[in-house]
């Protein structure tokens, strides 16, 4: 189906079906009942789980097949917000221009600094991404301010041209990114016995780009450009050797996946009509290689897994605090239920990058493919007990 | 006719003049061995050719144009395919897609952006790949790993990758290095049908002298960065110089 082979089809359903029934399968518990500080089925959550989900499957093009590590990607994503943002001011508030804009500044952006970073392989690509990334940071931070908002950031206001659209709404209020009238906020509930779903227009929106997204990168990992990507992973000097020139190859890649990044900070601003330079911060740019190997660096869908996971824990441990542990922990004796809670404290609240670094640190260690090798070694065990009976079986009669 | 023509050429690493006067004139058709002591620049000599260095002076050129100041890309699409000492082989791809880059290079030259097809979709490179395969006798290893091949099997599959590519010259450098007397063989017979059968160069820079004289029909003998003489096996083989180069001057 679609150009693709039964399995990446599957997948490809797997993940169509995942996102587009996220709001039931995030809110597996009941509103009001005490686990339901768990639940992530909320607009804003589940946009940033696509949205980063469509940052990461874009930086997985690059590191995953070409094994170049970039430390500058989040560069991409704040220009992607910037563009889009400032289509805002000056176009209207329709977010496909804005997206379409946030591609392709991310896109030149990309071939200006691919084109210098490329030069260099291991370390040194990284480290000069790196530098470029900062560099951009400090521009839009300071130098730039008139273009960037400097520290505020560059948020909409009433004065805004909006050539197409309306400066104002006819309230007096900043009017609020939509696609063709249906505004990008704009939410439904369902509700259903003690349980509420939540169907966001926004999330929606991000959600099928991202399904194009991740169809996109199945395209291109099974292309004989994708081969070319992971030969250069695998040996760059025979691939030298047998006529290929490297370089427009990882130019390529970095560019495909600097748009990627681009399209994402473009979805964050329409989610979100304001950017920030600090969205282009190193932080950032580490945080979507954290995303990519906790996956599953390589695999199709380790990115989007790991993008969801982390931000699941940002948002999710960072809201615990003492109060809800002494909550759950009110069954103890007193002394040992603050004993319990002084233990566990450091790791919830705004202690919940500890907890993250350690899930990180046993996967690389434990699982180094990712949260995909985990799924596959489960898979493994299951489904190797079941070969074994049925070859004992087979066998046996010929004996 | 000559198809590789190297004249004059020096090469000079910091205080070791690691080539001098090098010329060296390789004949369509042969099989053309280089030979010489460690540290003659056999290996010098062959980096110039395939554009890894570049010489100080002199000049090579390889049918009729000059390779020098162009990237190893480029000489290998002029013609000029490379076999390393330890094979050189995409190791986290599959024996198949090694089998086809080869076969993209030929047809679509050094780069081409064909990133929304599916590779197992360009029927004419699929086909190719899989006659290269057989014709190497891998075809059972098709959708192996290529990194867990043996030694042997990596070597025949990095010369089935050259041979894709229909090269005018094929490069080896010292092709049976570290291999067992039974894979040796199996290589100098590999050799020998490519040449017999294939319209095709080979120069071949080697230590061990069983696979030189099984396979070479003319020697270059380098020493200390020089070719002391070039001649056919049998004047080679009784030549006083080549021994005194060889086993030292008492001998």
């Amino acid at each position: 189906m679609l150009g693709l082979n039964k399995k990446d089809t599957s997948l490809l359903l797997i993940v169509v079906v995942l996102t587009l029934f996220a709001p039931f399968i995030l809110n597996p518990f009941p509103e009001g009942s005490a686990m339901a500080q768990f639940n992530a089925g909320y607009p804003d959550l589940m946009q940033r789980f696509v949205i980063f989900g469509i940052f990461a499957i874009g930086f997985n093009i690059l590191f995953g097949l070409t094994g170049y590590l970039s430390f500058g990607h989040a560069a991409f994503l704040g220009i992607g917000s910037y563009g889009a943002v400032w289509m805002f001011k000056i176009l209207g508030m329709n977010v496909l221009p804005a997206i379409v804009l946030a591609v392709i500044v991310a896109g030149l952006f990309a071939v200006v600094i691919g084109y210098v970073s490329l030069r260099r392989s291991g370390i040194y690509f990284s480290i000069l991404t790196l530098a470029f990334a900062q560099m951009m940071f400090a521009l839009a931070y300071s130098v730039l301010t008139p273009i960037t908002g400097g520290e505020t950031g560059l948020q909409l206001t009433l004065n805004d041209p909006r050539i197409l659209g309306a400066s104002q709404t006819a309230g007096g209020n900043i009017p609020v990114p939509s696609l063709f009238g249906m505004e990008m906020r704009s939410s439904t509930d369902l509700e259903i016995a003690g349980w509420v779903f939540t169907f966001n227009v926004g999330y929606y929106f991000s959600a099928l780009i991202m399904i194009l997204a991740f169809y996109l990168s199945i395209r291109i990992f099974r292309s004989p450009f994708g081969m070319m990507l992971r030969a250069i992973k695998s040996n760059q000097n025979r691939l030298s050797y047998t006529g290929l020139n490297p370089r427009p190859y990882t130019l390529a890649a970095f560019v495909i996946s600097g748009m990627y990044a681009g399209l994402a900070g473009g979805l964050m601003a329409s989610m979100d009509p304001l950017a920030g330079a600090e969205r282009m911060q190193w932080t950032a740019s580490g945080e979507v290689v954290l995303m990519t190997i906790l996956g599953g660096t390589g695999t199709l869908i380790g990115p989007v897994l790991g993008a969801g996971f982390i931000k699941y824990f940002e948002n999710i441990f960072s809201k615990i605090n003492d109060n809800i542990l002494h909550q759950w922990f009110a069954f103890l004796p007193d002394g040992l239920e603050d004993f319990v809670v002084f233990i566990i404290h450091p790791f919830i609240g705004k202690g919940w990058h500890l907890t993250l670094g350690i899930l990180f640190m046993l996967v690389v260690i434990f699982l180094p493919g990712g949260l995909v090798e985990g799924g596959q070694r489960i898979r493994k065990a299951i489904k190797g007990k079941k070969a074994d009976d049925t070859e004992t079986a087979k066998t046996e009669p010929a004996e | 006719m000559s198809i590789l023509e190297v004249k004059d050429v020096g090469k000079r690493f910091g205080g070791l003049q690691a080539l001098s006067d090098v010329n060296l004139s390789v004949k369509e058709n042969s099989v053309h061995a280089i030979i010489g002591p460690n540290g003659a620049g056999k290996s010098t000599l062959l980096n110039c050719l395939v554009g890894k260095l570049i010489p100080d002076t002199g000049s090579v050129m390889f049918d009729g144009q000059s390779v020098l100041g162009r990237s190893p890309y480029e000489i290998n699409q002029m013609g000029i395919s490379r076999v390393f000492q330890t094979p050189e082989i995409f190791g986290e791809l599959s024996v198949m897609e090694n089998m086809m880059i080869p076969c993209f290079a030929k047809r679509d030259g050094a780069f081409r952006m064909h990133a929304i097809e599916n590779m197992m979709d360009e029927k004419d490179i699929v086909e190719r790949a899989e006659h290269m395969l057989e014709e190497m006798n891998m075809a059972d290893k098709r959708d192996m790993h290529a990194a867990a091949m043996s030694r042997g099997d990596k070597r025949r599959l990095e010369i089935g990758m050259c041979l894709a590519q229909e090269p005018r010259l094929l490069l080896l450098d010292e092709p049976t290095a570290g291999m067992a007397r039974a894979d040796t063989n199996n290589t100098i017979d590999l050799l020998k049908q490519i040449s017999d059968e294939r319209d095709i160069t080979i120069a071949i820079i080697e230590h061990d002298m069983h696979v030189v004289f099984s396979l070479a029909n003319r020697i270059t003998v380098l020493a200390q960065g020089t070719p002391l003489v070039e001649d056919d096996p049998e004047n080679i083989r009784g030549n006083p110089k080549v021994r005194e180069a060889y086993l030292g001057e008492t001998a």
